[in-house]
């Protein structure tokens, strides 16, 4: 999929001098604190919010952290 | 025809819409998002905007609003749903209608006139554009470059689902009158019952001679026409 902002970035970091740069997709990031002290139930509203909210899985990928 | 405008906050064609409506005679209510119930009515309009200050991606919140339950019955039962600009967006994020719209190719606000030609005029929406060859409309969108797969596109050409399309002021359809980079020019697609238009463009900006032209009026009489 076409990510125009990505790709702006992209050429750039070009532009810069960066030649080794091949490609760069832009992307959100959320920071979440849950009221959750079992991990597996954890991940699984997370999972929720990414499926239901957070991405739009028609063109975004996601990947969860814990910490 | 009676109709109901849902209003978002951040909402900000709401009442053009409205006024439009009006115009033709069709009786509207304005309906505050936060209802659960809609009134009694043949057609829903999702006006544009900037619902919810496109916060996460345009449209997205709007999509979880409590009205939407109902706007989701309302298309089930078959009613008519007609999503301009932002309202095209929500329609996206309700699933209501396929694809994605992504930001504009060229990462700039748009805000112009554009030239159109409607593709599908056999449905309630369009069917006056029958006898228009070209069409000018305003757009005005950050996030309105239509986007799906080869398959969803194929399937959008191969079934007649494309409203609208972008074209030059002779009326072909190429690269160059493209303003945001959708695919095969896209402007408007209909759902498969076709009681679903989404637009980005505004018919509602341009219904009297005295706001530089009235082309937008020919989508309300084609409403009117279709009781």
């Amino acid at each position: 999929v076409l990510d125009p902002q990505g790709k702006v970035v992209t050429q750039t970091l070009k532009n810069m001098g960066y030649d080794n740069i091949e490609n760069v997709r832009q992307g959100k990031h959320f920071e979440i604190e849950l009221n959750e002290s079992d991990q597996k139930r954890a991940e699984k509203t997370t999972e929720e919010f990414c499926k239901k909210l957070l991405a739009n899985t028609i063109i975004e990928n996601y990947t969860i952290n814990y910490k | 025809m009676k109709s109901s405008v849902i209003v978002f906050p951040g909402s900000n064609c709401d009442r053009d819409v409205a006024v439009a409506l009006e115009k033709f005679q069709i009786k509207n209510q304005m309906v505050w998002h936060d209802e659960v119930d809609l009134p009694k009515c043949d057609l829903v309009v999702l006006p544009g905007g900037f619902s919810y200050g496109d916060y996460l991606r345009t449209g997205c919140i709007a999509s979880k609003s409590k009205i939407i339950n109902a706007v989701l019955n309302h298309a089930k039962r078959g009613g008519l749903i007609l999503g301009i600009c932002n309202g095209f967006q929500i329609l996206i994020e309700t699933q209501l209608l396929p694809g994605v719209l992504l930001r504009n190719k060229k990462l700039k606000f748009i805000s112009k006139n554009v030239y159109l030609r409607a593709i599908n005029t056999d449905n309630k929406f369009c069917s006056n554009y029958k006898y228009k060859d070209i069409i000018k409309l305003p757009i005005a969108h950050n996030e309105g470059n239509y986007f799906a797969n080869d398959n969803l596109i194929k399937k959008l050409e191969h079934e007649d689902l494309i409203a609208f399309k972008y074209c030059n002021n002779k009326g072909e359809i190429e690269k160059n009158s493209n303003p945001n980079g959708s695919s095969n020019n896209i402007a408007g697609i209909l759902n498969e019952k076709k009681n679903i238009l989404g637009m980005m463009p505004h018919p509602e900006r341009l219904i009297d001679p005295i706001l530089s032209g009235e082309d937008g009026s020919f989508l309300f009489t084609s409403l009117i026409k279709s009781q």
